[in-house]
């Protein structure tokens, strides 16, 4: 009879850790910052300027 | 599947470059989506980007702590660590090799006919050093006498930035022309070593230079999607080594961090069964052509 496989939980511990971080960052507001950044063409970020 | 894999790779290449009304507007795209997190590298001031970059943006956030801080807010990259984070966890780098443009550039290039070399093992150690000094410590500690740093990886090296935004925007706006200088022969000459590099080797930037690779590499034991090792159908006729295009010896070393679960091992390389794709530890699917494997030099 085949054996069956154990779910490995790391990935789930790790996924849950990084899962608490982004909701952080989104109630911390750091969305808008991201959103404020990325509209910008940032010349000396891109080597130009 | 390594067809079904090109088009995954160009179909995620056009949406997070889907904003085609740029040769009109002649700048880039400034929608909400740009609050999405792009899975690969690709440049967030590319004129079609939809997306922002996450090592773009976590530079960014890294350079104004100080002054943020000062002004009371706090923002500490964890929005950007988290996304990336979420998919570097369930993912890791299979993002590297089905998700990424520069990846599929990369790979474009290698269809080439020349001559093909092998890129030296140690030399992925340099992606980590990048990833610590070019997107967390130098931006965070070298910084002017307002508090600000610079984006190091994106100002000096990021090849995908001169690529897919610094000779776009270029062509789209001569104004910027006359401001062109050393900085930017600098990456132009980077952008035009990893092109000729990517000819001759496959994925070299992805192997040596990308600190993206680097932080999903960190994931190798821990992520929800990889390919697993059968030791007990293994014979260790080692046609796995000859098919990865990441130079992974697969059956030595099934958590390699270098591997990009494109699947060739699995479906073009073990006649044997021992490869499967697991999910949290649970095999989905295994090989699913039983043909003689492929003896390729990379």
């Amino acid at each position: 009879m085949r054996k069956k496989k154990p779910l490995r939980k790391l990935p789930f511990i790790v996924l849950m850790f990084f899962l608490i971080l982004f909701l952080a960052g989104v109630i911390s507001g750091e969305p808008s910052r991201v959103l404020e950044q990325s509209w910008q063409i940032c010349l000396s970020c891109i080597g130009i300027g | 599947m390594e067809l079904a894999r090109k088009w995954v790779q160009l179909v995620i290449a056009l949406l997070t470059n889907g904003y085609w009304g740029f040769p009109v507007t002649r700048t880039i795209y400034q929608g909400p989506l740009k609050v999405v997190c792009s899975p690969g590298l690709n440049c967030y001031s590319c004129p079609a980007a939809t997306t922002y970059c996450p090592l773009g943006a976590l530079q960014q956030l890294m350079l104004g702590i100080r002054f943020n801080l000062e002004n009371a807010q706090y923002y500490l990259g964890w929005y950007v660590l988290g996304c990336i984070g979420v998919v570097g966890a369930f993912l890791g780098r299979l993002v590297c090799g089905w998700a990424c443009p520069f990846g599929f550039v990369q790979e474009l290039l290698h269809k080439i006919p020349s001559r093909k070399f092998s890129v030296p093992r140690p030399l992925r150690f340099i992606k980590y050093g990048m990833l610590l000094f070019f997107i967390f410590l130098l931006p965070l500690f070298v910084v002017n006498d307002f508090g600000m740093g610079n984006p190091w990886f994106c100002k000096y090296v990021c090849p995908a930035g001169t690529l897919e935004a610094g000779l776009p925007l270029l062509w789209l706006q001569p104004d910027l022309r006359s401001t062109v200088g050393l900085l930017f022969y600098n990456k132009v000459v980077i952008l035009v070593f990893f092109v000729g590099w990517s000819v001759v080797a496959s994925r070299p930037f992805c192997r040596v230079g990308c600190p993206l690779g680097a932080f999903y590499a960190l994931f190798s034991r821990a992520r929800m999607v990889k390919l697993s090792l059968d030791p007990a159908k293994c014979t260790k006729c080692e046609a796995c080594h000859h098919v990865c295009p990441m130079g992974v010896k697969f059956n030595e070393s099934p958590d390699d961090a270098e591997c990009i679960t494109c699947l060739a091992c699995m479906d073009r390389a073990c006649k044997f069964d021992a490869i499967s794709l697991t999910v949290g530890g649970i095999p989905i699917r295994s090989g699913e052509v039983r043909k003689p494997a492929v003896n390729k030099t990379l």
